[in-house]
């Protein structure tokens, strides 16, 4: 018990403003975003992830989100498990054909209004693996999308600038 | 004890092989007639040898029909066997008597080939669902990849417990957390799981496909998106098999950057996979420290390598990008740095009874049951089974420098979590003695596009384990196969195992300790 106090007080709070050219950016749409956040979301946004065939790498970025570096959380962004408590939906990959259904399930069940953000550039144009027997390509293709991310993957800043600035509009 | 080479001379005569010209020449080729396909895979067994992966190539480009292939290990040795089956006639004899990892080679095989394996038990598609029409085989050349899949009706059978009490439980493909979709069903009595059966391909998106439409090149690309958590092991996979074939070899510079991306690359997951173990037995505490490190070696990579991931800096014929003088010396000052703090985090992990109790004896996965299923990587070493391609299949710097081979016994998630722990540090004694040693020079060669008719294989361990590639030129010299075997296409079939008469609660945790991937698998 005594190494793991001794180790939460070593380590700090360790979460940082973000990198200097997204900061910003941040700082400039901060206002209105807090505003964004109380006004439409109760000062909580809820995010549901879904992989509609992506190859994870976007994952492990979205996950990175949430360590103690970026914690996404001080800005009220928190992740649920079922889509009927989504406000918006990060959608990754290429949609893969035996994804389809499992997408379009989804987004039927997350209530409306809601987000729909694509995430990569397999989710945005559907980037190497392009539209095949296998692949119905970006994710506009199969549900409507309300905003992009690019990037392969994108970082954790490029994800959090990206998030910020739909619900900020 | 003779080789496996001698044992398949013994049995089949000189006339079946070893096939002349094939890349590398330590990795010969038997050919044998298909009926006798099976019993290659008979004398393998006999052996001792594993199987490392099973695969159909369509050669009715190159003038034949279909050919069949299998590849064997045992210790360092490496051998494939391959037998033709004409092109209207498809049929080859089922080796998933001899060895479990078949029953699912096989049924993809068929799915995505349409080769039929005879005496194959479960005619049920494995990969392609089951609402893809029958004859519909993406892997043949007389499929056009840009075919738009109709839908039809079909069912999957699964497997069924009954009686008093029992119960299933159905997850996926949308699961809880922020992970790839699969579907798995569960059947339990009380909270004790009597059976798991595991439904993917959920992401399939046709990526050995679609090798076959791209430049060398671009397949490296192609590979480093195989798995995104795996892409310095799946590009220098590619590009070891193909650099075999066209006969380039990489400057010494670039093979010892790669070998260093490589084993960052480890360390980067397997914290990630330790934070995740902590995470599901509720020990948020070293989730969140276990993941600041994993962050800070990212940034490290990013500002070194400029990719947090380093996706695309493989590049056939050796690295996109060189490290500065600076560059070696703020890796030396961060694994220092790394080391103390990873040290310290390891003593509270050690010293955490509530943690030992949910991590010890719970996702058991016999020695027995990984030797016969063929397990890979960690999963495998966790189990008894030495196995580690650095140290079978060595290429250069691992020659120079052999990574020490982690073997535990106790066969739980405690052992899979630990083994983690103990490569971090081998990793990091890696790192530094290659650092210590990086040759001068270039990084990398022009690249020598293959001669046609040619195959390369290559085998590399990434984080989770074995990764395989076989690539074979075209006519004209293109690309006219690549298989892609992933750790995860064998060692799916373990977590279904070690999970029996596991608690359901335990699951993500035994899940978690397994942390195969989606789109390796499914392709
Ligand atoms: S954008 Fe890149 S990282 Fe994301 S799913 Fe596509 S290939 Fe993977």
């Amino acid at each position: 018990m005594l190494r793991i106090l001794h180790q939460i007080f070593r380590t700090g709070v360790v979460t940082e403003p973000l990198p200097v050219e997204v900061e910003a950016e941040v700082v400039e749409i901060g206002a209105q975003l807090e505003d964004a956040i109380r006004r439409k979301f109760h000062r909580s946004l809820t995010i549901r992830e879904v992989d509609a065939g992506s190859c994870n790498g976007c994952e492990l970025e979205i996950h990175a989100m949430n360590n103690a570096v970026y914690n996404c959380e001080r800005f009220g962004i928190n992740f649920t498990a079922s889509p009927r408590f989504a406000d918006m939906l990060l959608v990754t990959g290429p949609v893969s054909v035996n994804m389809e259904i499992a997408l379009k399930r989804t987004y039927m069940a997350t209530p409306s209004p809601k987000i729909v953000v694509a995430v990569g550039d397999c989710a945005c144009d559907g980037g190497i693996f392009g539209e095949s027997y296998a692949s119905l390509g970006k994710i506009s293709n199969v549900i409507p999308v309300d905003a992009h991310i690019p990037g392969c993957p994108p970082t954790p800043a490029d994800l959090l600038l990206g998030i910020l600035k739909v619900i900020g509009d | 004890m003779s080789t496996l080479r001698e044992k398949m001379t013994a049995q089949f005569g000189t006339a079946a092989g070893p096939v002349e010209g094939l890349f590398p020449a330590d990795v010969p080729l038997f050919h044998v007639p298909r009926v006798q396909f099976s019993e290659a895979a008979w004398v393998m067994k006999e052996a001792g040898a594993r199987l490392v992966a099973e695969w159909a190539s369509d050669e009715t480009l190159l003038g034949r029909g279909f050919g069949i292939y299998a590849c064997y290990n045992r210790e360092t040795e490496f051998l494939m066997v391959k037998s033709d089956t004409p092109a209207d006639d498809p049929v080859f004899p089922t080796i998933k008597r001899k060895f479990v990892a078949a029953f699912r080679f096989e049924r993809q095989m068929r799915s995505l080939m349409g080769v039929i394996p005879a005496g194959h038990p479960d005619p049920r598609p494995w990969i392609k669902h089951e609402d893809w029409p029958e004859d519909a085989w993406p892997l043949r050349k007389t499929f056009d990849p840009a075919t738009r899949m109709p839908r039809v009706k079909g069912s999957y059978k699964w497997i069924r417990a009954e009686g008093e009490g029992v119960y299933e439980i159905p997850v996926g493909p949308v699961h809880a957390g922020i992970i790839e979709p699969g579907h798995f069903r569960f059947q339990a009595v009380g909270e004790e799981v009597l059976n798991l059966e595991a439904r993917l391909g959920y992401v399939h998106k046709g990526i050995e496909k679609r090798f076959e439409s791209l430049s060398w090149e671009d397949g490296a690309r192609l590979a480093g998106r195989v798995s995104g958590d795996t892409t310095v092991a799946h590009a220098i996979g590619y590009c070891r098999a193909v650099e075999a074939l066209s006969g380039s070899s990489p400057p010494a510079r670039g093979l010892w950057l790669r070998a260093i991306m490589l084993e960052r690359e480890r360390i980067a997951n397997h914290l990630g996979d330790i934070a995740a173990i902590c995470n599901d037995v509720a020990f948020a505490f070293l989730f969140f420290q276990f993941n600041i490190l994993k962050e800070h070696l990212v940034r490290t990579n990013h500002r070194l390598f400029r990719h947090r991931f380093m996706m695309d800096r493989v590049v056939p014929g050796g690295m996109a990008v060189d490290l500065d003088p600076a560059g070696v010396q703020e890796m030396h000052r961060e694994l220092d740095r790394f080391a103390k703090e990873f040290e310290r985090l390891v003593r509270i992990y050690d010293d955490n009874p509530s943690l030992e109790d949910r991590v010890r004896e719970t996702g058991i996965l016999s020695a027995e049951q990984a030797r016969d299923l063929g397990m890979v990587g960690i999963v495998a070493r966790a189990s008894g089974q030495p196995l580690d391609c650095r140290i079978q299949a060595p290429f250069p710097p691992y020659d120079r420098f052999p990574p020490r081979m982690v073997v535990l016994n106790s066969c739980d998630v405690h052992a899979r979590a630990w083994l983690r722990i103990e490569e971090i540090r081998d990793s990091i004694r890696l790192l530094l003695e290659m650092l210590g040693s990086l040759p001068q020079g270039e990084v990398r060669v022009p690249f020598i596009p293959p001669q046609p008719e040619r195959c390369g294989i290559s085998m590399v361990e990434g984080w989770r384990g074995e990764i395989v590639y076989w690539v074979q030129s075209g006519a004209a010299g293109e690309i006219n196969r690549c298989m892609v075997r992933d750790p995860s296409s064998l060692n799916w079939l373990g977590l279904e195992q070690a999970i029996h008469g596991n608690i359901v609660p335990d699951f993500p945790v035994c899940n978690k300790s397994f942390n195969q991937s989606y789109s390796g698998h499914d392709l």
